[in-house]
């Protein structure tokens, strides 16, 4: 319950602060519910959405959308930008711009391999069966002379770099 | 439309220019690919092969073999 509380609060926090950061007088300024909770919800692979950004206008705005069903060449250029931000949250280059977030993905990877590591580490100590027999320095030490003698893989593989003569793997 | 005029972007051919682009570098680094597989794996392994076997003597190699004790019908 709380979790949710912090996380509705981080978003918030979050989408505003991107709004002042970005666009210093670029947004309009309707009453604009926060982006999760609208149905506008547009990205580079879906550009129009089925509802514009601003759906509250105030009676200046309404005024513009009254005067954007005529003749669209009496239109200032100010008032096509204002048309364009109720319309539309972000341009394509604010909507595409890259972010730092790669790092703290990266941070959190690495960081619960660090926390896999440990874990797997406790388990080797408290919890794995002893080692076989097969695993044994010995025993291996013992395979890997029969494997020599029997010369497998003489052309480029292990006995291929075994020195017979000198009894000792080749330099 | 009273503005600053930029340059009319490039509206068509988008893809047949993207597919000439990786159609010739696909072909280009498939052949590098071969080429170098050929050179620094297959012709190595060649040559290691006929060098092993230019002064291979079976006999004497099996004689090693059942020295060791390895063999159990051959003691």
């Amino acid at each position: 319950m709380s979790f949710r509380a912090a996380w509705s609060l981080v978003l918030r926090k979050g989408g505003l602060g991107m709004r002042g950061i970005h666009s210093p007088g670029g947004t309009a300024h309707g009453k604009e519910k926060m982006p999760p909770y609208t149905n506008y919800h547009a990205q580079r692979s879906y550009p129009m959405p089925d509802e514009p950004f601003c759906t509250e206008l105030n009676a200046e705005q309404q005024a513009l959308k009254e005067k954007e069903k005529g003749s669209w060449t009496q239109l200032s250029h100010a008032e096509k930008v204002a048309l364009y931000r109720l319309q539309f949250h972000e341009t394509f280059t604010e909507m595409n711009r890259r972010s730092n977030e790669w790092k703290t993905v990266m941070g959190c990877v690495f960081f619960f391999f660090g926390f896999t590591g440990l874990l797997i580490w406790w388990q080797r100590v408290y919890v794995f069966p002893k080692k076989p027999i097969t695993l044994m320095d010995e025993w291996k030490a013992q395979q890997l002379q029969r494997i020599l003698d029997m010369k497998s893989n003489p052309v480029q593989g292990l006995a291929s770099r075994w020195d017979y003569e000198r009894k000792e793997w080749k330099k | 439309m009273a503005s600053s005029s930029l340059t009319k972007p490039q509206m068509r051919g988008l893809l047949a220019k993207r597919l000439r682009f990786h159609i010739v570098g696909a072909f280009f680094v498939s052949l590098g690919v071969a080429a170098f597989y050929k050179f620094a794996v297959a012709e190595p392994r060649k040559k290691a092969y006929a060098d092993f076997y230019r002064t291979y003597d079976s006999i004497k190699d099996f004689e090693e073999m059942r020295k060791t004790g390895i063999f159990q019908s051959a003691k």
